[in-house]
């Protein structure tokens, strides 16, 4: 592979990695970076993740985006997520964030005040019971002050913290894992449970992400970089999962305006 | 056995003013569209509106049909967003109650089951409980202590749901990869009723379908219409997929209050049959 490893590609393994030690249990990717980094994580280290098409149908194996038609493995319709799946808690989503602060706190819902928001986004959906009964993730396209603000206006998924102060109901199978951004990956192992520095892209620097960001993210000594996609992975990524670059459309490469 | 058969305007005719109504599907898929449209034909206001939302909503909101909404979302599926939906919770024209997707199905399944409440961990720690102020949790009896979100029953007046088919005695079936929440919806209500792309013979549903497709039985049915493209334009697999385009239309239509207009002159001014025929005019244009 001769060319230069993208952004996009950067990321893509970055989310791999988050279903790495999973084992068997669904992963629930929404969007396009995250269907992408889930797939990748199927095909290499995590051969056991169950993954649907989105809609009704469990997947033997891992079809390129935008593409569904596979070994159906199985019946997975919105009932069976609501009332088994998430509550049984075999489950890892990856969802999208309008918002997420310090505490690790999402929100989907609406900006603004909640009785008359400014803009009206998707409502809570599954954000609520997601984070308090399976693993929960996040995947950012695009990091900037506006996502990573102090406090979110609706919280939508849980952090840590209000958990806690829910009682050890909200407590007992939360576990917020990850933030994935175009910029880097963070956790919430920081003081207090916040967000907290796990690498940065190459070609990114913390004071970058410092940058795009509304509060202090806590470093814990020096902040490595995100590893280098192996050659077969990058084989997976270009070849097969994506060929068509879609990847690019959400995570555009350096010299493409931001 | 009595046959169930009615109009949809003899449906409509059942509702009154200020009742719970709730919508089946889910997004933009197999809803009863056919019967909103009916209700917006209607002199009804006031409903309160349970759903798991898309343009059913949209459009209830809208015309000023509804006043109160419960919800967990409202999406259009392959568009994100429900403008006219969007535009009155911006607008703050109704009063509404947003709940977990799983809290939702929780509160159906209470109502369904007579019991007050059911217990469930989602919602806690999250924005629904301030939001929603009637919310309350239950302490478990037993030695775990666990604290819980008591969902309350989601107690609807009147379901309106849509099947691939139905005989006239109120059985029905749905033919395509999810069965949503349908059974759940005419069970937590007074009164129910299914819209049908067809009315056929008992005999003939299992002929070429699984049993298990027969998601409603005739105790949990009160009428059947038969609303042939009763779904358009949200999805009636495997009879029909949603018109995509006939949807981009509609959210375009929805961003400004001159468009809406010319939109709901050329397809909400008229008949059922008024409106299927100008959904085909326009896709005979956009061919």
């Amino acid at each position: 592979m001769s060319d230069e490893v993208s952004r996009a590609e950067y990321c893509a393994v970055a989310i791999a990695d988050c279903f790495a030690d999973d084992g068997e249990i669904m992963g629930s990717p929404m969007g396009l970076l995250p269907s992408l980094g889930a797939r990748l994580a199927k095909l290499t280290s995590n051969p056991l993740l169950m993954i649907t098409d989105g809609e009704s149908r469990i997947l033997q194996g891992a079809p390129p985006l935008g593409v569904t038609q596979d070994v159906v493995e199985g019946w997975m319709p919105f009932r069976l997520v609501l009332e088994s799946v998430v509550p049984y808690g075999k489950r890892h989503v990856m969802m999208g964030a309008t918002q997420v602060d310090r505490e690790g706190n999402q929100n989907i819902s609406a900006i603004g005040e909640w009785a008359k928001p400014k803009r009206q986004l998707l409502g809570v959906r599954g954000a609520p019971g997601n984070t308090v009964n399976n693993k929960t993730s996040y995947w950012v396209p695009k990091h900037s002050p506006r996502v990573f603000v102090e406090h979110v206006d609706i919280v939508s998924g849980v952090g840590r913290t209000r958990a806690e102060a829910a009682g050890p109901a909200a407590t007992r199978f939360h576990q917020v894992h990850r933030v994935v951004s175009d910029l880097g990956v963070f956790d919430f192992s920081g003081p207090g449970h916040t967000m907290q520095f796990v690498s940065v892209h190459p070609g990114v620097t913390v004071e970058d992400v410092q940058a795009a960001s509304s509060f202090e993210i806590h470093a814990s000594g020096d902040v490595p970089t995100t590893r280098e996609p192996s050659q077969g992975e990058l084989m997976l990524i270009r070849e097969m999962l994506d060929p068509k670059m879609l990847r690019e459309r959400e995570v555009p490469s350096a010299g493409t305006p931001r | 056995m009595p046959s169930k058969v009615l109009t949809a305007a003899e449906v409509v005719g059942r509702i009154e003013d200020g009742m719970t109504v709730g919508i089946g599907g889910w997004g933009s898929r197999r809803k009863p569209m056919a019967l909103v449209r009916e209700i917006l034909r209607s002199d009804l206001r006031d409903l309160t509106v349970v759903s798991y939302a898309g343009p059913d909503v949209g459009l209830l909101l809208q015309a000023g049909k509804a006043s109160r909404v419960v919800f967990a979302f409202a999406t259009l599926d392959s568009i994100p967003l429900e403008p006219l939906f969007s535009r009155a919770r911006q607008e703050a024209t109704a009063s509404f109650r947003e709940w977990d997707e799983g809290m939702f199905q929780t509160g159906l399944r209470a109502a369904a089951q007579r019991v007050p409440f059911l217990p469930m961990r989602a919602g806690l720690g999250s924005a629904v409980l301030e939001n929603d102020p009637t919310l309350r949790t239950v302490s478990s009896p037993y030695d775990d202590r666990e604290e819980l979100v008591a969902v309350p029953a989601l107690e609807l007046d009147v379901a309106l749901v849509h099947m691939n088919r139905a005989d006239q005695y109120g059985n029905a079936q749905y033919l395509g990869p999810d069965p949503y929440f349908d059974d759940l919806f005419c069970m937590a209500a007074k009164q129910a009723y299914v819209s049908a792309e067809q009315i056929i013979d008992t005999a003939g549903m299992t002929v070429d379908a699984a049993i298990q497709t027969m998601l409603l039985n005739r105790t949990m049915v009160d009428g059947v219409v038969e609303t042939p493209h009763g779904a358009h334009f949200t999805t009636c697999t495997p009879t029909y997929e949603r018109d995509e385009k006939f949807q981009k239309a509609y959210a375009t239509a929805a961003k400004t209050p001159e468009d809406w207009a010319a939109f709901e002159e050329r397809f909400l001014s008229g008949s059922e049959q008024d409106y299927q025929d100008a959904v085909n005019a326009f896709a005979k244009e956009e061919a």
